[in-house]
Formats: structure tokens, sequence, C-alpha cells
């Protein structure tokens, strides 16, 4: 199934609706070709970790780590 | 996947195993606290200078100083924070509101120190004169200036030591970035306590988050709830470190450790390295011009103030 994930990234400030076809967050950003090194994962405000599961019409924030300085 | 230590939920996966929120800050805050008493990083005779810039490292490492000191009963009036303003339009005024604000909620001192105030231009202005003669980076004139005014304003107020933000992704950096250049004299003056030998013209500059990377600290400051806005130095992309961060952090999503192998490793052969630079240790001067120290006749920052008054 694919699902619908809306993703807003710190860095650029822009929001976008991915569909995605994986399970994990892991895989979201892999698909994003995001390295989950430089980013912290806020879904409803607590901070996920890769294993986890997404689901449909979910709503991530990513926040990132690297330091703009 | 669940905290290691209970059922919660884990907001971190480690080498060792997952944590939650409360084991995760505990974890952070006891490594800090380990480090600082390993390396002797604080003494009860200090008076400590934070370099601060309002960013997740400065602001955390002056929040766990201040805790520290509280733990261990020492005196708050011993810490007070120094920040440079270098002068970087749509950046730097920015992180100073969250650094003014931080200071203000925590009872810390804060400084401000304005490159423009010191040597007439912002790295706005000074960058493109000196780049057309030199093409040095912006971050060249930057770190000088940083390194200058930091050490020079840290000893005025009275400080002994000058405490960093710096974590593990920046040692780790730096190391492979004297590795890739051959700059073995430069490595010998990393590690947790800053420097080769003492004197009285230098602060000594010490990082408590030495052991924490980059990913834990941002979120620590974010489970510590501290006011962190992502804003991007204008010039951040133009060195070789930005190079090297990235190549450092694909190496470490592929093989878990990578960064913290570079720490162990450069630790283990860290005593070798600074013995062999004492030996061959530049005598430390003053600069004739300002009287900041200097291993050459005229310091790094004069020269560059010389460059921009003959134009």
């Amino acid at each position: 199934m694919t699902m619908k994930i809306t993703v807003t990234q710190e860095r650029t400030n822009k929001t976008e609706i991915i569909s995605f076809k994986g399970k994990t967050v892991k895989e979201l950003l892999g698909q994003l070709k995001i390295n989950s090194e430089t980013v912290l994962v806020i879904r409803n405000s607590e901070v996920i970790t890769e294993d986890e599961t997404l689901a449909d019409k979910d709503q991530l924030k990513l926040l990132s780590v690297v330091s703009g300085g | 996947m669940n905290c290691l230590q209970c059922d919660q939920k884990s907001v971190m996966v480690l080498q060792h195993g997952s944590l939650c929120k409360i084991h995760f800050i505990n974890y952070f805050e006891d490594k800090v606290f380990k480090t600082i008493s390993k390396y002797n990083l604080i003494d009860k005779n200090d008076k400590l200078c934070v370099a601060a810039s309002g960013g997740k490292d400065s602001l955390t490492v002056l929040y766990l100083t201040k805790k520290y000191l509280e733990f261990r009963n020492i005196p708050m009036d011993t810490l007070f924070a120094l920040a440079i303003d270098e002068g970087i339009e749509h950046y730097r005024a920015k992180t100073l509101v969250d650094l003014r604000q931080f200071c203000e909620e925590y009872r810390i001192t804060l400084h401000i120190i304005e490159a423009k105030q010191e040597f007439n231009y912002t790295l706005d202005e000074a960058f493109p004169i000196i780049n057309k003669g030199t093409k040095k980076k912006p971050c060249n004139i930057c770190g000088v200036w940083r390194r200058y005014l930091l050490n020079k304003y840290a000893r005025k107020y009275g400080a002994t030591k000058v405490i960093t933000g710096h974590n593990l992704d920046d040692e780790a950096q730096a190391i492979m970035m004297n590795m890739f250049k051959a700059n073995t004299d430069l490595a010998a003056h990393l590690g947790p306590i800053t420097g080769v030998q003492e004197h009285k013209l230098f602060a000594q500059r010490v990082k408590p988050l030495y052991f924490c990377t980059e990913k834990e600290t941002r979120l620590y400051a974010l489970l510590k709830e501290f006011q962190v806005e992502f804003i991007e130095c204008p010039y951040s992309n133009q060195g070789l470190r930005s190079y090297i961060q990235t190549m450092l952090n694909d190496a470490e999503q592929n093989y878990k450790g990578i960064k913290q192998g570079i720490i162990n490793s450069f630790l283990a052969i860290l005593p070798l390295l600074k013995e062999r630079a004492t030996e061959e240790r530049e005598e430390v001067m003053a600069c004739t011009q300002c009287q900041e120290p200097a291993h050459q006749e005229i310091c790094n920052a004069c020269k560059i103030k010389n460059g921009l008054a003959a134009v």
C-alpha cells in the first residue's frame, strides 16, 4: 500500500507530501536520500527512532542535527 | 524500540542499546560530567568563560557547566558567557537573540564582543577585500578573529579557562582535516584540553562535550527545550570541514562507531604528538602591534587588520 507522509524539513523550511511504499522511518529517509546521522525525526511532538513504523497521513518534522555555523 | 533500562519508548539508538528520554538525559549528563572529572576540565579555583554563540552546542555546554558548578557547590560568580559577533548578516544577530534570552533565564552574565568594534570591519565587509589578495576563505578569517577575541576578552574578564561547545563530530572533523593536510603540529593542539603548553597570554580552552556526538547534543538541547533556531551561516559550505563532515556522516551511517573510533585512535597517539610538539615548539611571543600571543612578530589578526588598512 502506498502511504502519504507529510514531511517538513527544518533546514529548508519546506513541507512536502511524500508517496511512500515502505514501512519504517529508516526506509523513508533512504527514499529521501537523507543521512540519518544528520536529522532527528519528530512525529506528534515526539522524537522517534529509525525502526519506528510509519502510518498513512503521518506528519513528520526533520530537525537538522548539523550546526548551521 | 524500547529503552534498555525501562519499558518506555526510546528516543535514541546508541551503539550498545536504546534509551528513553529520561535515561538519555541521564546518560548524556553523566558522560559530560565524567569528561570534566577525568580530564580535570574545571577546578574549583577556576574563573570560567563559556564561549557562546546561541547554538545547540554552546547552550548545552553553558547549561551543563552551570549544573556542574551547582553539583560541586562551586559559586556561580565564577561563570560568565562570552559571545563574538563577527558581523555576518542574517545570521549572528539571530543566534544572539536566543543566547541573550537563555542567559537571562539562567542568570548568567553575558559579554558580547563585536568584530566591527575591534577591527573596524564586519566579516561581510572584510572577506571580499582579504579574499582578493590572498584567496582566504571566510572561515579562515572568522577562525582567526574568533580565537583572537575569545582569548583576549576571556583574559580581560579574568577567566582562567575558556569552555567551548566542541563536540565529538567537530573534533573528528578537525582530526581528519589535520591528517589530510599533514598538519601534525596543529593536531597536537586538539584533545579535551586545547594547546600544548600553558602560557600567561593564553586562557586554556577545554571541551566538556568532547565525547558527545552532534546528534546526541541536538537531541539533548531539544529534550531540555532550549530555544535553538536553525539558521545556516551563509559561508558554511565553503570549507574543507563541510566536505569532511559529509564524508564522516556517510561513513557513520554505514559503519556505526566510526567517529568514536577516530577519537579513540587519536587520543591514543595524542601524548606522542604533544611530546613532539613540545620539543619542537616555537616560542610564544607577544605581537608587536597588539601584545596578544603570536608565533611570529605580528599575530594573524593584526596581519588581517594590516591587509584591510592597506586598501
